[in-house]
């Protein structure tokens, strides 16, 4: 059944309604409760496969289903349908207005129905794909200070990489953190690239949503096998390669790759002069598990990231 | 005067980035003043000018106290600024959140970095800030709650209104909040506008500003005193919100007292020219802030009121 999660009118003749799909048995079920979230950033569209693939698996066996499963594609509509990662008009960054305010502007106001509807599910997925600069093989962060609830899931939601991150005050505003916070464990998924669909990665993470649900006692269907992640839980080992200089970034491993010490990564070239500026070769054996999709860069950007001395799951 | 460049990013086809300063005087660091941080922020810009032009006649009067530096940097983005986009020109991310900085880190941390790592030695800070809402303020000095604000020198400038402000999470990371944070007293200045000129308040401005700086010891100028400033803390902002969408029609403005139940703004219906809605004024007090764009969201916050107070 599709619901209105919450519902405000626009000035000319139009309302923005967020949305969700609630699936369950015909008796109610079980009681017990996942949620897959998606699209807060409006420029990442690897999750709407995911949420598809979901929906349709789940609505072709509906007589394995136990408990309640709730789809919501799309939490920043405005975003996805104008190619915009945040709120537009607002030029307001929708994962930095939770828990939002009942009594708060309109975007507030939204933020804080939607975390009402979505807290006491069981597990949220809040899947990103990065941005539109950068490719990530598919990874769950989580904050340290929720990494003892959350690592037991993330380990078994078929994902590459785990890298547990530090708390910064900053992230304290986003959807996961508001819902981590209120004690509903909620994983932030990160794969594929923005404004793209990578399907193998979608149907990676869609069998660790399975699996889940299986666990959870939602789901008493097929299970799928899941693969062991990577876990990172010191800072100390990822290391970030930022462009030391402006120019146009061509890059010669994908990511994914295993790396040797002074293996290249890629280039920054002037396309003005033909001129090599810099080359990028690895510091350190690792996996390269970022890199930048993005040709143009300035200094500082960021063109990728390794975790020394591992290679991959797989 | 002496002019030079800050922080510099070379560029692949534009011209190279570059924060530029502008320095009067010599010797200990005494205050650093900076203007726009987005590329709207042409009133921000404006007063960073007229404080450059009058800096320069006062120092060719060697009205400069003698030991004292001061450090106008009147833009931090000039590459938002000449394209017209508010946030960073590539990835839209905001240099005022990004402090204190990282010189190793993304193109805006290393902006923020190379920045912070020059005005962070001043004794005052100063920076000409604005709102994400569109329209008009009271001008006001807002100082953020960190355990090192300074309420009596935030009086010094003579503004009307000082507002006290409770850090949220996101304050953390502007350059007001990082400079209490290193010890330096660090002040926002609220003019009326961010994108239109306001010359009147622009003036009014850089005058405070003179004041601050001659109390401060840093000049010799004969200002004028300006008001006495009321302190008040955002929490006791009363907000007032429209409850529909639709044409917003404004009927009190930035500044006016307002008695309770005054009709403030009426919303119209954006097909049928119908008023939909009448926002009216819960207390008495003055409007430090009034929505000012044609049409309002549900629930926009259109007038922030400073209650009145008996003291007062
Ligand atoms: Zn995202």
């Amino acid at each position: 059944m599709i619901e209105t999660v919450v519902q405000v009118d626009l000035p000319a003749d139009e309302a923005l309604r967020i949305r969700k799909l609630r699936l369950q048995p015909e008796d109610g079920g079980n009681g017990r409760r996942i949620s897959v979230v998606t699209g807060i950033h409006g420029d990442e569209l690897e999750g709407q496969y995911v949420c598809y693939k979901l929906s349709d698996y789940i609505q072709k066996n509906t007589d394995c289903l136990r408990g309640t499963v709730d789809i919501y594609p799309a939490l920043n509509p405005f975003g996805i349908d104008s190619i915009t990662r945040g709120i537009p008009a607002f030029d307001l960054d929708m994962n930095r207005i939770f828990p939002g305010s009942a009594e708060g502007d309109m975007n507030e106001y939204l933020a804080a129905q939607i975390v009402r509807d979505v807290a006491g599910s069981d597990l949220v997925f809040d899947i990103h794909a990065s941005n539109i600069f950068l490719t990530e093989v598919p990874q769950i962060r989580i904050n340290e200070l929720h990494a003892d609830r959350l690592l037991p899931y993330a380990k078994e939601a078929n994902v590459d990489f785990i890298w547990i991150h530090g708390a910064s005050t900053v992230l304290e505003s986003t959807f996961a953190h508001s819902l981590n916070t209120a004690d509903t464990p909620t994983l932030v998924v990160e794969m594929g690239v923005g404004m793209r669909i990578t399907q193998s990665y979608g149907d990676q993470l869609f069998a660790g949503i399975v699996h889940l649900m299986k666990r959870l006692g939602v789901w008493d269907g097929e299970d799928f096998d899941v693969r062991t992640p990577v876990v990172s839980a010191d800072n100390d080992d990822v290391c970030f390669l930022n462009a030391s200089a402006s120019g146009i970034f061509l890059k010669d491993v994908n990511h994914g790759a295993a790396l040797r010490t002074g293996d290249l990564i890629g280039r920054i070239v002037n396309p003005l002069t033909g001129a090599v500026i810099d080359e990028i070769k690895s510091p350190a054996d690792g996996w390269l598990f970022t890199i930048r999709e993005y040709p143009v860069v300035s200094e500082g950007s960021l063109l990728g990231r390794i975790l020394y001395g591992k290679e991959s799951s797989v | 005067m002496e002019k030079k460049v800050l922080f510099e990013i070379k560029a692949l086809y534009r011209d190279d980035f570059r924060v530029t300063g502008y320095s009067f005087g010599q010797g200990e660091k005494a205050a650093c003043i900076v203007g726009s941080m987005r590329g709207n922020e042409n009133q921000q810009l404006y007063c960073c000018s007229q404080l450059v032009r009058k800096l320069r006649e006062l120092e060719a009067a060697g009205r400069i106290r003698e030991g004292k530096e001061i450090l106008v940097v009147p833009c931090v983005n000039p590459y938002s600024m000449n394209i017209k986009k508010r946030f960073w020109s590539i990835d839209n991310t905001d240099i005022n959140r990004m402090f204190p900085g990282y010189d190793a880190g993304e193109t805006t941390q290393r902006i923020a970095g190379g920045l912070f790592e020059t005005v962070k030695d001043y004794r005052y800070g100063l920076q000409f800030a604005s709102f994400y809402m569109p329209g008009r303020f009271v001008p006001h000095i807002r100082v953020m709650k960190t355990g090192f604000e300074d309420v009596e020198l935030a009086k010094q400038f003579g503004f009307p209104y000082v507002l006290l402000h409770t850090p949220r999470p996101f304050d953390t990371a502007t350059l007001n909040y990082n400079w209490q944070i290193w010890e330096t007293k660090a002040f926002s200045i609220y003019t009326t506008t961010t994108e239109e000129i306001d010359r009147v308040s622009a003036r009014q401005a850089v005058e405070s500003v003179l004041n601050f700086l001659r109390k401060a010891g840093a000049i010799d100028y004969d200002g004028f005193e300006g008001y006495v400033s009321k302190v008040v803390s955002t929490e006791e902002m009363v907000t007032v919100r429209n409850r529909s969408a639709g044409f917003f029609e404004g009927k009190a403005e930035a500044g006016e007292h307002v008695r309770r139940d005054q009709v403030l703004a009426c919303i119209a219906d954006c097909y049928e020219g119908e008023v939909i809605g009448e926002i009216r004024s819960p207390i008495d007090g003055t409007l430090l802030f009034a929505h000012a764009e044609p049409r309002v969201y549900q629930n926009t916050a259109v007038y922030k009121i400073i209650p009145e107070r008996e003291e007062w």
